[in-house]
């Protein structure tokens, strides 16, 4: 059986199978890897270290990206 | 007469901020819009080579949502980064790591606000975050209180730019403050941008005629009823109060002084 592990998401848990990368946790969730950052426990993820980076429980992800403002 | 200027300043009239040369002396928010379609319409219509832009947690619910991108295209307007919307120098510096990974560039827009009604900038919590910022190899531009010597202080620490309000954020009463905006301009080794407060076209001519290198806005466009229209009159303001500041303003005296000759008069 495969083993689950709880992360934060922009503030919502999410259980997610591990192993996971951040690599595979963005394409699961759809989203363009060039048009976003992302933040794991307050440290910012390269970009280039996103398919490296082993997402391990209890992790607090931030994923941004621009929108309009002043 | 061929209509070119004769002062010394060059005709393209450029300026420099962190490095970079912008001809456009507007910068434009990219909030408050019915729909990003009248953003990309309105920027564009305004001229602006620099636009602002939020940073903020994707909407996981919908990833494919048109983004800002699509519509103000990256390559065309340098997007500056701003903090809108921290309260702390802690989130201020997360947000702009974030969005220097996001983009890829060092050039930011630096604002700690303090709680409304004023969103008054928190000038302590403000220097914090610029030590932090420089330190990391930031180039920011500081949103600050129309303070000279505060302003005077964001310069000595390193801010490529300082930005003092002309009226609270949003607020449109226009420059409440001609005379400290004067102050922080005489006193600057940096560009001086009159950042918020901006209601109407004469505003930001008002603005470029006490000497500020460029103006920020948003509200005051994305706001009005025909934004793209009011795009088009803020460009226009801004050309004119800097040619107006530039040719120099006649001295006011408080009498007349007639325009036509008193003599050869008819008897």
């Amino acid at each position: 059986m495969e083993e689950q592990i709880q992360i934060t998401v922009n503030g919502e848990p999410r259980q997610v199978p591990a192993p996971v990368t951040l690599a595979e946790l963005l394409d699961h969730i759809g989203l363009d890897t060039r048009k976003v950052a992302v933040e794991r426990n307050l440290e910012i993820v390269p970009r280039s270290t996103y398919a490296a980076t082993r997402l391990a429980a209890g992790d607090r992800l931030e994923i941004v990206h621009f929108i309009g403002g002043g | 007469m061929d209509g070119t200027p004769t002062s010394a300043v060059p005709l393209d009239d450029a300026w420099e901020v962190a490095g970079l040369r912008f001809r456009s002396r507007l910068i434009v928010g990219t909030g408050r819009y019915k729909d990003l379609e009248e953003t990309g319409r309105a920027i564009d219509a305004s001229g602006a080579e620099i636009v602002t832009v939020a940073v903020r947690r994707v909407n996981l619910g919908d990833p494919k949502a048109p983004m800002l991108q699509d519509y103000v295209d990256p390559r065309r307007y340098t997007y500056l980064p701003n903090t809108a919307g921290c309260f702390t120098a802690e989130d201020a510096v997360r947000t702009l790591r974030l969005a220097r990974e996001a983009g890829g560039w060092n050039l930011v827009k630096l604002e700690v606000l303090g709680p409304p009604p004023f969103l008054y900038p928190d000038m302590r919590a403000t220097f914090e975050a610029l030590e932090a910022l420089l330190k990391d190899g930031f180039q920011v531009m500081v949103y600050c209180s129309d303070d000279p010597i505060a302003a005077k202080r964001l310069e000595d620490m390193g801010a490529v730019a300082v930005m003092p309000l002309g009226a609270p954020i949003g607020s449109g009463l226009g420059i409440q403050n001609p005379v400290m905006i004067r102050a922080i301009i005489e006193n600057a080794k940096v560009p001086v941008l009159v950042d918020a407060g901006v209601g109407t076209a004469s505003d930001a001519a008002l603005a470029m005629e006490l000497g500020c290198d460029a103006v920020l806005m948003n509200s005051a466009i994305a706001h009005a009823r025909d934004p793209v229209r009011m795009a088009r009159a803020m460009k226009a303001a801004v050309e004119a109060g800097r040619h107006a500041f530039l040719a120099g303003r006649m001295p006011r005296q408080y009498a007349a002084d007639p325009s036509s000759p008193v003599t050869g008069l008819i008897r």
